[in-house]
């Protein structure tokens, strides 16, 4: 028997069952009896609905039932929430419109959701849907978060004038004014932070069943958080009692986010299950992703730094425009407020900072959390100034940097958060030296002999991770509570399941949990198994988004693992007849100090089943405890990342030659599963930066609505990473454990539009930065060389 | 209704299906071989990708009725006599899998690439896999994952040995 150690590069316990295609996603799952749904779409971005006619699609073979807004609310089935409350400057709620399961008199954005159809078959509920008759009248659209607050423009909600949701703010307006006002240099830059569609390569799925005999539902669904949607599915759509819903999210293909919401499509199969007393499923196509799915970022940004004479930040101020899209999601109005803005001091000291934040309605599909939600903004905002304000300097953009980074902990900055440790210095001098900065020169002047144009960008980025604690996000406006809870069953043979709150959607838990018990316990990686996603057999969770698996989950089962050790250890007295206070407990052994007397950790599990050696009077049969952990702060890793990259003049194409990243994510369970998380949020970031694009037309048609319209990054797209470390143990959670989940997805576009503004000898580079986008960089520059001449 | 007969993963298989029927449902749908997934409906994503008489093709842009008299193989007919495949190894050695929703149609692009091209540099993997989309992983891990698998497909030696 091997005992796995924490810090082991072990390999996934879960791949078996992918790599031989027994992996059990929702879309695999098939219940008997089963109907299929198909959802008739708004083809329409903004328009009354007059009139649904379903006279024709009801007698249509295979039909089931077909069901609008009307039988929704005639069943008293509320509408989707959003659960962070923000408050406006004035103090007034936000204004959340209302969001109707099923379209209620009114379609906000392409896709809406007018109708559904269940039908025996798929096809026959594709060709019904074909067959409704809709009587809608189009009313003008509003897209842009820049023109959701003009003068006459479309009013997507009644409840939200002006289309403001909120105007938000923080930090101290006065002082930075003055600190501005003081400046010897002020950088401004016009930010757009371009809107992303997630794309998990799994779409959205979803099957509701309803058990007549005890009228109990079941929703398998594609979910990051399956406790809060069983929350929320109760609690607020009324759609039954928390304890008469069980909520599953098996395998689940990625999620980034998008599946921490609750969807209309989930909720609808759950509720029509009951309705038509047959199980219905539904599966997105790609194309109903496009148009449904939360999309993520959406950000048009005016921000300023005021350095002083000596190089020092003095200030910083920023004025963001947030696209909510045409409704509130779950977590929408966190993303552009305490997720984003309490990030703003980045690595820095800075004194004074002050922002403000419009969050607009449009008629667009809604936005809300996606891979770093908010951290991602608020870095590329902070990591563009910092770069430009060098350049205009004339400082080196790492010694600015260097100049300016915080160095003593723990830090409170102007905008809420305190940071508890970390070191800045380090991970750039390391990220420096492993990007061989030091020859870029030579790389430079040989790439232009070339014909190329090479630059190099840094992103020394930060993040605030493993979300909760909850007085923390309760003070900020959260409607839940976010801990973990763990429960640790150890078997009477010694084996042992782990039943967790949060969910693994490619993080590979059922590997990481494991090495943790394997390591306390001394037994064998194989003798444990996670169990997860499931609310029948867990308790409560949170789930899993913003690496919170790691400093969160995994604190709740070390917490546990206390509790067992401690209960085994007065077990294990009474099998070694000793006294409790003499018994160790290591390498999977108890042992009586000081004597050879020991047992191995099965005996002792078995000792506490048959219980025949202790009086159950003094302690409790079995093995098993629980905990709900809450930790003291928020975890905040940070690291530099350095791009590398080359642009042919000839086409604008941008070739990135060199990735190095070194992060800090304070202690690691398993450094394989960590630089391949890294890896992947690059691999998103630099999608973001270079090729993906959300654009819909004027009038709210989504024209990017496949991947042969989104550009995804591929293969080629992308280069090999050059990934380091540093570490500082988070003191904030037992393990020492910051997260890093969203590292490379939050470092990345600032790195390359760096990369890109320094190649190109302009701040002006849009974001994606197409091909096309920079041609017309370099053609307008040639041109203005030319008019010089 | 059309009848087709194909040999899948080895078995032979005989189906009544809708004429519209596309080969990835009747994998799915018909014979429960779930391992095959749907990540698009442009073809574009690969998720789908299975072996149609000894070549890669997109089961989502493939009509059933098409394959009459094929031999199919899907993730679930790689593995041999409980032996899983040098390239399943190699995705698992490698870490070249995190959700595991693309992996099946990667792999089996792999193995095509593999067959016609034998050992290959990294280049050559990241050109060839362009038909396939990864959103987990950043293709870093996919790339030495087929680098190791077109070793041991090529050389016979197992993964887990070569790389120890
Ligand atoms: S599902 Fe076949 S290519 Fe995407
Ligand atoms: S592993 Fe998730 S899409 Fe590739």
């Amino acid at each position: 028997m091997t005992v796995t150690a924490i810090g082991a590069a072990v390999r996934r316990k879960e791949d078996h069952r992918f790599i031989t295609g027994k992996g059990q996603y929702t879309d695999d799952i098939n219940r008997p009896g089963q109907t299929h749904a198909y959802f008739l779409r708004s083809p329409h971005a903004h328009a009354n609905l007059k009139k649904i006619d379903l006279s024709k699609a009801k007698h249509m073979p295979g039909v089931v039932a077909i069901y609008t807004g009307d039988d929704v609310a005639a069943d008293k089935i509320g509408g989707l929430i959003c659960g962070w409350m923000i408050h406006s400057k004035d103090g007034t709620p936000m204004r959340a419109g209302p969001h109707p399961i099923l379209a209620q008199g009114k379609v906000r954005y392409v896709g809406d959701h007018v109708a559904v159809v269940i039908a025996e078959t798929l096809s026959q509920a594709k060709d019904a849907a074909e067959a409704i008759v809709v009587d809608y009248e189009v009313l003008p659209a509003v897209v842009e978060a820049g023109k959701a607050q003009a003068k006459g423009a479309p009013q997507v909600h009644t409840e939200a004038p002006a289309n403001t949701v909120y105007d938000w703010h923080i930090g101290d307006k006065a002082a930075t004014e003055a600190a501005f006002k003081a400046a010897k240099h002020v950088t401004k830059l016009d930010i757009v932070n371009n809107r992303l569609v997630p794309n998990a390569m799994e779409p959205r799925a979803a099957i509701g069943e309803y058990d007549a005999g005890n009228d109990a539902l079941t929703l398998y669904t594609t979910s990051q958080n399956p406790h809060v949607a069983r929350l929320v599915l109760s609690a607020f759509i009324g759609i039954a009692p928390e304890h008469k819903l069980r909520v599953i999210a098996p395998d689940v293909g990625g999620g980034f986010g998008s599946k921490i919401f609750i969807y209309a499509e989930e909720t609808v199969c759950v509720w029509a299950a009951r309705k038509c007393g047959r199980p219905v499923k539904w599966t997105a196509d790609r194309t109903e992703e496009f148009l449904c799915v939360a999309h993520g970022r959406d950000h048009v940004t005016r921000a300023e730094l005021a350095i002083d004479a000596d190089g020092k930040i003095t200030g910083l101020r920023a004025k963001t425009i947030a696209n909510m899209g045409a409704y509130l999601s779950t977590f929408a109005s966190s993303v552009p407020t305490y997720l984003y803005a309490t990030l703003l001091s980045g690595q820095y000291a800075i004194p004074n900072i002050y922002a403000e934040v419009d969050a607009v309605y449009t008629n667009t599909a809604p936005v809300d959390a996606y891979r770093g939600a908010g951290r991602p903004e608020a870095t590329f905002v902070v990591e563009r100034l910092v770069e430009a304000a060098a350049r205009e300097i004339g400082m080196d953009p790492a010694a600015f940097r260097r100049r300016n980074f915080i160095t003593k902990f723990p830090h409170q900055t102007p905008v809420i958060m305190t940071y508890d440790c970390g070191d800045y210095k380090a991970s750039l001098a390391k990220a420096m030296e492993m990007a061989d900065v030091k020859g870029f020169g030579k790389r430079r002047r040989e790439a232009a002999r070339r014909g190329k144009l090479r630059g190099l960008g840094y992103s020394t980025y930060i993040e605030a991770c493993g979300i909760a604690p909850s007085q923390a996000v309760g003070s900020l406006g959260a409607g839940v509570g976010l801990w973990e809870s763990a429960e640790v069953r150890v078997n009477p043979v010694g084996t042992v399941e782990i039943l967790t709150g949060s969910h693994s959607h490619g993080q590979g838990h059922e590997t990481t949990f494991a090495q943790l018990v394997s390591s306390r316990l001394g037994i064998s990686i194989d003798n444990v198994s996670i169990v997860h996603g499931d609310t029948d057999k867990v308790q409560f969770g949170m789930g899993t988004y913003g690496s919170r698996s790691g400093a969160v989950g995994m604190s709740a089962i070390s917490k546990a693992l206390d509790k067992i050790e401690a209960k085994a250890k007065k077990v294990a007295a009474h099998v070694l007849e000793a006294a409790e206070a003499d018994i160790d407990f290591k390498d999977g052994k108890f042992t009586v100090k000081g004597t050879d007397k020991s047992v191995d950790f099965g005996t002792v599990a078995l000792n506490a089943y048959i219980a025949h050696k202790f009086n159950p009077q003094e302690l409790e049969p079995g093995l098993k405890e629980g905990s709900f952990y809450d930790p003291t702060n928020f975890t905040f890793p940070a690291g530099c990342h350095i791009c590398e990259i080359e642009v042919d003049q000839e086409t604008g194409v941008a070739r990135i030659v060199k990735w190095t990243a070194v992060d800090d994510f304070g202690n690691v369970i398993n450094p394989m599963i960590v630089e391949g998380q890294v890896h992947g949020g690059i691999a998103q970031g630099v999608g973001q930066a270079l090729l993906e694009g959300t654009v819909y037309t004027a009038d709210g048609q989504l024209v990017t609505a496949s991947y042969m319209d989104y550009a995804m990054p591929r293969a080629h797209d992308l280069p090999s990473f050059e990934v380091g470390m540093t570490v500082t143990p988070c003191p904030s959670n037992p393990l020492g454990i910051k997260g890093c989940g969203e590292a490379g997805a939050i470092a990345a576009p600032a790195a390359v539009i760096n990369a890109l503004t320094d190649a190109l000898g302009t701040e002006d580079v849009p974001m994606p930065a197409t091909p096309q986008a920079l041609w017309s960089v370099i053609a307008k520059q040639s041109k203005a060389a030319i008019a010089a001449e | 209704m059309p009848t087709v007969t194909l040999t899948v993963n080895g078995r032979s298989v005989t189906a009544d299906v809708d004429s519209r029927t596309l080969l990835v449902q009747m994998l799915r749908e018909t014979l429960h071989l779930t391992g095959t997934h749907v990540g698009c409906d442009t073809s574009q994503c690969g998720a789908c990708v299975v072996h149609v008489d000894g070549k890669a093709v997109k089961s989502c842009t493939t009509l059933a009725v098409q394959c009459e008299g094929a031999t199919v193989v899907t993730i679930e007919g790689l593995a041999q006599d409980g032996k899983l495949h040098p390239m399943q190894e190699a995705f698992r050695e490698h870490h070249g899998l995190q959700c595991g929703f693309c992996t099946p149609g990667m792999i089996m692009s792999a193995v095509d690439i593999v067959n016609r091209k034998g050992i290959v540099d990294e280049a050559t993997i990241r050109e060839e896999l362009e038909g396939n989309i990864c959103r987990c992983t950043g293709y870093h891990n996919i790339v030495r994952a087929v680098e190791a698998g077109a070793k041991a497909m090529v050389s016979g030696t197992p993964v887990r040995q070569a790389a120890e």
